[in-house]
């Protein structure tokens, strides 16, 4: 048996008195593309600050190639995070610094590469993304929202991540940019072996790109014994799925009370 | 009577959650201070925020700095010209201003300028996740961000209280000797034999104390703020009033160490130094 990429034993995470994650247990193999599902405030984008060791479990244990998080130093944390891209809701691109700085800017952070190779990975990034020539000099406030997401995505993939983790990446997106990005996740997977977690509400970027969906359940809303993962199975599984509140959210309905 | 002890227990828990945020400070201040060494830190930044605190601040530390002197001589003088002391306004004001008022007041100055600006800057990076980017990409943000505006704030702090004092001195002096014309040569003679260079170091010492204090609490208020616009907002006016009260203690607690290693090393009933 492999050992499986990343691993979240047992997870529960509390902000004060507030109980976000309860009981999450959940193995990702290398390869997979994992959607997580669920509505607002089930602690998705909690889970992938988790991977990423950003949040600490409040119990619980996150594990990356088998090595617990608690037990790395800081410097294992940083040599882990540099093999996670992680692509953030609004992007987080520093906006005091332009496209290409923020593009370089792990790379320059690490170390060991020379300037022209820092330009000519920027540069082939950036193409792959499919921002146009001259984008370089502009700052992160004169880009659009979807322009943004791009070059976040330039960002997070100039490291050559092993694990891309994507929180919302379609988010406040017209119809065609959301299918733009979707295609750059699919190509991203396809020109390099990655491991992929997308946190999305968006059935359609779940059924393009997922090859595994986990549905998580508001725990406000949950019987104290009753498990937060709702869900796990293929996308084709989940359109069949008979609990209610599966189908509810695949098929986008509120519960109207007469 | 169930209600009796939930006083101090409230107050038990205020207190624990005090010595929980002090502790929290701390270790984030080692860890920024850590930084200052490291050979990572940005050159370009650092300049930058040297730019922007010290230079920045220069117009409005030298008003304020003028304005005291001007305002103590006219407070001072009704009082002393009475017993007819006022050629001791030298010594009196321009004492206040190098011991006291200059670095108090630069270090305000400062903590309002810089300070809130810095936890509203960093407030705003933590909202939009720019905080959690840099962690993703390899960089420690205590170090990267906070250890160039300590080391900023820390290298110019000094500068603007010897602004605050010479502008303090000369406001001082225009008053004295131009509006109530008191004699210069008794005026300066008074300065010389009152102000050493012993108050212009403690003067000096503690301004760079309350300059770091302020670059550090400015910082741990914007890395923990609450979310939203509303978070960044009460980040940067904690950051003003925690800094206000750390300055005003630490110039008490100061003053009194001061006062003790000067009578250690110059016994009181020794010559003073001059």
């Amino acid at each position: 048996m492999t050992t499986p990429l990343l691993e979240l034993k047992d997870v529960a995470v509390r902000f004060g008195t507030q109980e976000v994650l309860r009981g999450v247990s959940l193995a990702i193999e290398p390869g997979q593309t994992v959607a997580f599902i669920g509505e607002s405030g089930c602690g998705k984008t909690c889970l992938l600050k988790l991977i990423v060791g950003l949040l600490k479990p409040t119990e619980g244990d996150v594990l990356f190639e088998g090595k617990s998080l608690r037990a790395m130093g800081e410097r294992d944390l940083t040599a882990m995070r540099l093999r996670v891209g992680f692509l953030f809701q609004g992007a987080a691109l520093f906006d005091s610094l332009t496209v290409f700085d923020n593009v370089a800017f792990g790379l320059k952070a690490k170390g060991g590469l020379a300037a022209a190779a820092i330009r000519e990975r920027v540069t082939e990034r950036l193409r792959e993304v499919g921002l146009p020539e001259g984008v370089e000099a502009k700052m992160p406030g004169e880009l659009s929202g979807g322009m943004k997401k791009r070059v976040g995505l330039a960002r997070a993939l100039a490291l050559d991540p092993a694990v891309m983790l994507y929180d919302e990446p379609t988010t406040g997106l017209d119809p065609v940019m959301t299918d733009v990005i979707n295609g750059l996740i699919l190509q991203t997977r396809a020109k390099r072996p990655v491991t992929s977690v997308i946190v999305t509400h968006e059935m359609r970027t779940v059924r393009d790109v997922a090859d595994r969906v986990v549905m998580f359940h508001p725990l406000a809303r949950l019987e104290p014994d009753e498990p937060q993962v709702v869900f796990d199975g293929s996308p084709a599984a989940l359109a069949a799925a008979p609990d209610p509140r599966v189908r509810q959210f695949v098929e986008g309905r509120a519960v109207r009370t007469e | 009577m169930a209600a009796a002890p939930a006083a101090p227990i409230g107050l038990a828990s205020v207190a624990a959650d005090a010595l929980v945020a002090l502790g929290d400070w701390t270790a984030f201040s080692l860890r920024a201070v850590r930084g200052v060494f490291s050979r990572n830190l940005l050159v370009a930044e650092f300049v930058r925020l040297c730019l922007t605190v010290g230079l920045g601040s220069v117009g409005v530390i030298a008003i304020t700095g003028a304005f005291i002197g001007m305002v103590l001589a006219v407070q001072s003088y009704g009082q002393l010209h009475q017993i007819g002391l006022e050629t001791s306004l030298g010594g009196l004001i321009h004492m206040s201003v190098v011991r006291e008022l200059g670095p108090v007041l630069a270090a305000i100055m400062l903590a309002g300028r810089v300070g809130s600006a810095m936890a509203a800057e960093l407030g705003t990076m933590r909202v939009t996740e720019q905080l959690d980017a840099l962690a993703c990409l390899g960089v420690d943000p205590v170090r990267h961000l906070v250890a160039p505006r300590f080391l900023a704030c820390v290298l110019m702090i000094p500068l603007l209280t010897i602004l605050a004092d010479i502008m303090g001195l000369a406001g001082s002096t225009f008053v004295c000797l131009r509006i109530y014309g008191i004699d210069p040569h008794h005026y300066w003679e008074h300065t010389r034999a009152f102000v050493g260079m012993w108050d212009v170091f403690v003067g000096l010492t503690k301004s760079v104390l309350f300059g770091g204090v302020i670059a550090l609490v400015a910082c741990h208020r914007g890395f923990h703020g609450e979310a939203g616009a509303q978070g960044v907002g009460r980040a940067a006016t904690q950051a003003f009033v925690v800094s206000f009260i750390a300055i005003l203690a630490m110039d008490f607690v100061f003053g009194l160490v001061a006062n003790s290693v000067h009578d250690m090393i110059w016994p009181p009933n020794g010559a003073r130094p001059a």
